[in-house]
């Protein structure tokens, strides 16, 4: 046996993986190509449409106001947050000034809503390590808590349809601003508590740091926003740097990462949890009274004209851009969600990782296919 | 020729005992981690079969039995179906030297071979054939990648798991396990304080053994869907878990045996004593399954090359050095 | 940097740049898109953050917005195509995210962005023959 035919004998060869659309860690039906060399990730390209509904159609066929359910399908985990950037836009279209309870209401809502979507994240993020079930289960007795009162304040638990063009669908029911209250005292701790189970393990931290890298200058050039584009260092938050609502009454923080890996994107989003909490404990201290609801009437015709909105949600900066041709339906209204910018970069992140740092970097960048197909 | 029938009679029934064992072990092994897990996940678990679902596994076991026995298309069908009898089978062979303590007199062991210790490494170490057997044949990828992966793991590991056995047996200076528990009639081993290394050591790379958290990257769920049993269903797929549940059990019965003194203690009869230790440390590892993340390949591998298998090397000189002096 | 310095600059390269009246968007004629999207970069507009397009039935309007992290400043570029024609340039050279986008644009709309590196359908199937947003 001569050299080559040895070398043919034992030679390797690269091959695809399908991961997904079923798969337990691809967060619903996101589908991976990946190309391994043994465990190492040689390539990866992302395939999504699986959860398209063709939301951007449906809206050229509905009035205004018949939308704010769709928005609550984009990025399930988060629905009031979606609601909210939807009427802001539509708001801005139609120079609309909502009254001060409304707004206060609105802030801590959303405020509340990016708290339940970051105990998700973070928690399913450490599922993905590998860490089964239990952190998550822990998350979920906490957003719990937030998805009880959501329930009280519109009814519902996932899909709120709580925001209207112009106000909110109801006033706070009686009582609420003392549950908010002790909301925001059972929360703090129990931050704490989560922080203390993930900080000090040492398995956590060297599957974390250091994994999927992702600079600066590459993360605003693929359009990544939200805690993903902060894990990256830059400081570039909605409520500051655009301030809509009242955001510019409240004074927190904008927590942001050094290196951009994986720990970062999990410690930016744990630390904006307790500045979230410090926004909802101000507004609701300051609660205005007054009418937030809506009196005029449900179909409106805004001017020919088209706007841009975006507001800061969990994930990422959520825009509507709204084209009106004068009648009561939008002539075309665009989704730009950030979930689909952010999963756009992770084939440049996970080149050269191992599988199961594929599935970390996957799970840290924290998307939701909802917002992703629309 | 009477007393060769006799013992071929002895034997059956020994076997009988030793397997109805087993199964009742496993089932219970699998109800407990339910409770254990629901527990530390602010849940209830099971509660509706039997009295805190205690009849469950029952049920899921008549379940699996009754399932359709699938073969998938393209599989290779010898090491398809050899595969979960060989991760069952050797580990049930192991139970022959277990010591269980002993009852009015009779001692509760099949057969304290003098060679013990090491029957028990030998077929131990088979277990990963079925593995790798089930990773090749299942013609998956998910399947191959976890069967290269727990052939890496079981290799790496098993150096260490003997080493400290070893350590075991040079202060008892035995390689029959019932001579090992009586070593430590006056004091347990685990109080020793290199023995107390060599027990970490065995407790660590027992878990790598039987592919549990953190190391059960196998199987790995998030990353790999189910490893090496992807493709199995029905009574093959209870196979595995039969044979992953009852390894679990036979690492923490070494353990017991080796470094907590085996069935021997105050007051309890030596059996429950026995059972005691065992199932303790069983509930410790389903504890550090369902609290810690899995670690990832290349960290496995770098931990028990440059970490466990040193130390334990260390560990073994010193012992020798102390038993010399 | 507000749209109509933007605007200047933009004009010296590109003379049939102009400025919409109500959105105060800049509009530039489809062969200039490459050379807008250089003096863009060059004035520090590093984030393409959303790129779609609009079927006005007798054009169709392709919307970017551009974002400067450094300026803290937005602008709205517009380029109008014609039906019969739909091809334009791609921005992917110089922003990534435009990757996406354009494909996203492409599979609605059925716009064809030249030196793309991937164009294929992205939310819909591959094998469709139809763009779902188009109006005509």
């Amino acid at each position: 046996m001569d050299d080559t035919s040895l070398k043919e004998d034992i030679g390797t060869e690269e091959f695809w993986v399908n991961m997904g659309p079923q798969h337990p860690s691809t967060h619903g039906v996101l589908r991976l190509e990946l190309k391994l060399s043994g465990e190492t990730v040689v390539d990866g390209i992302v395939h999504i449409g699986y959860l398209h509904r063709s939301m951007e159609k449906i809206a050229e066929n509905r009035t205004y106001t018949q939308f704010i359910p769709f928005t609550d399908r984009l990025d399930y985990l988060a629905s009031m947050n979606n609601n909210l950037a939807y009427v802001l836009a539509v708001e801005k279209l139609m120079g609309i000034e909502v009254s001060d309870r409304a707004k206060y209401i609105r802030v801590i809502m959303a405020e509340l809503g990016r708290i339940a979507s970051h105990l998700f994240g973070i928690t399913t993020f450490v599922q993905d390590l590998g860490a089964f079930a239990t952190p998550l289960f822990y998350g979920m007795r906490e957003r719990e808590k937030i998805v009880e009162l959501f329930d009280d304040v519109c009814g519902q638990r996932l899909t709120y349809n709580y925001m209207r063009v112009g106000g909110v669908s109801r006033d706070l029911p009686n009582g609420a601003d003392g549950k908010i209250k002790g909301i925001i005292k059972y929360l703090r701790p129990k931050f704490d508590d989560l922080e203390a189970l993930f900080n000090s393990n040492p398995i956590f931290t060297a599957r974390t740091r250091g994994v999927g890298v992702l600079t600066a200058s590459k993360a605003v050039n693929y359009g990544v926003t939200g805690p993903n584009l902060r894990a990256s260092g830059v400081k570039w938050d909605l409520r500051k740097d655009e301030p809509y609502l009242c955001y510019d009454k409240f004074t927190f923080d904008i927590p942001v990462g050094n290196n951009g890996d994986a720990w970062d994107r999990y410690k930016v989003r744990m630390d904006e949890m307790r500045q979230s909490l410090r926004i909802a404990e101000q507004a609701v201290l300051g609660l205005p009274e007054g009418d937030p609801t809506v009196k005029a009437g449900r179909i409106f015709r805004p001017e020919p004209g088209e706007t841009y909105m975006r507001s800061e949600n969990p994930r990422g900066e959520l825009g509507f851009y709204i084209v009106s041709d004068g009648s009561p339906i939008p002539f075309r209204m665009k989704i730009r969600s950030p979930s689909f910018s952010n999963i756009a970069v992770l084939p440049d992140l996970i080149r050269g990782l191992k599988i199961a740092d594929a599935v970390c970097v996957l799970g840290s960048l924290d998307v939701v296919m909802g917002e992703i197909d629309r | 020729m009477i007393i060769p029938v006799l013992t071929l009679i002895i034997m059956l029934i020994v076997g009988a005992v030793v397997l109805g064992f087993i199964a009742v072990s496993a089932m219970f092994l699998i109800w407990w981690e339910r409770k254990v897990s629901a527990h530390i996940q602010t849940r209830y678990g099971p509660m509706r079969v039997g009295w805190h679902g205690a009849l469950q596994s029952v049920a899921d076991v008549i379940k699996l039995l009754l399932k359709e026995n699938i073969t998938p298309s393209g599989v290779d069908r010898l090491s398809w179906w050899l595969a979960p009898f060989f991760a069952v089978v050797p580990v049930v062979m192991v139970f022959v030297c277990i010591p269980f303590g002993n009852i009015f007199g009779i001692e509760l062991i099949a057969r304290d071979l003098n060679i013990g210790i090491l029957y028990i490494m030998a077929l131990t170490s088979i277990c990963v054939l079925g593995i790798f057997m089930a990773g090749w044949g299942s013609n998956n990828k998910y399947s191959l990648l976890g069967g290269m992966r727990s052939a890496a793991q079981i290799v790496s590991y098993e150096i260490p798991l003997v080493l400290a056995m070893v350590t075991a047996v040079m202060f008892a200076g035995s390689l029959s396990m019932q001579k090992i528990v009586e070593a430590q009639k006056g004091l347990w081993f685990v109080f020793q304080p290199n023995m107390a290394i060599a027990f970490a050591i065995f407790i660590i790379a027992g878990t790598a053994e039987v592919n549990r958290t953190p190391f059960d990257i196998p199987e790995a769920e998030s990353e790999l869907v189910a490893g090496f049993h992807t493709e199995y269903s029905g009574m093959k797929f209870a196979m595995f878990f039969l044979g992953e549940y009852t390894n679990m059990f036979v690492i923490s019965a070494l353990a017991a045996t080796l470094f907590l003194g085996g069935w021997s203690g105050p007051f309890l009869p030596p059996v429950i004593w026995f059972l005691i230790k065992t199932y303790g440390l069983v509930t410790f590892m389903m504890w550090i399954r369902w609290t810690l993340p899995r670690v990832r390949v290349d960290q496995l591998m770098g931990f028990a090359w440059k970490v466990l298998t040193p130390v334990s090397f260390a560990n073994l000189i010193v012992a020798g050095w102390i038993l010399m002096k | 940097m507000s749209n109509g310095e933007a605007f200047g600059l933009i004009k010296l390269k590109i003379p049939d740049t102009s400025l919409e009246e109500k959105t105060r968007a800049i509009v530039v004629p489809r062969e200039g898109i490459l050379e807008a999207a250089r003096c863009l970069t060059g004035q520090g507009f590093d984030s393409l953050h959303n790129l779609t397009a609009v079927d006005n039935k007798d054009n169709v309007t392709l919307v970017y917005h551009f974002y400067s992290m450094k300026k803290r400043a937005g602008i709205v570029l517009k380029t109008q195509l014609l039906p019969d024609d739909l091809t334009v340039e791609s921005v992917e050279r110089f922003w990534r995210s435009a990757d996406w986008l354009e494909r996203e644009v492409y599979d609605l709309f059925g716009v064809k962005f030249l030196n793309h590196p991937n164009l294929k359908r992205i939310l819909n199937p591959e094998e469709w023959t139809i763009h779902p947003l188009r109006k005509t």
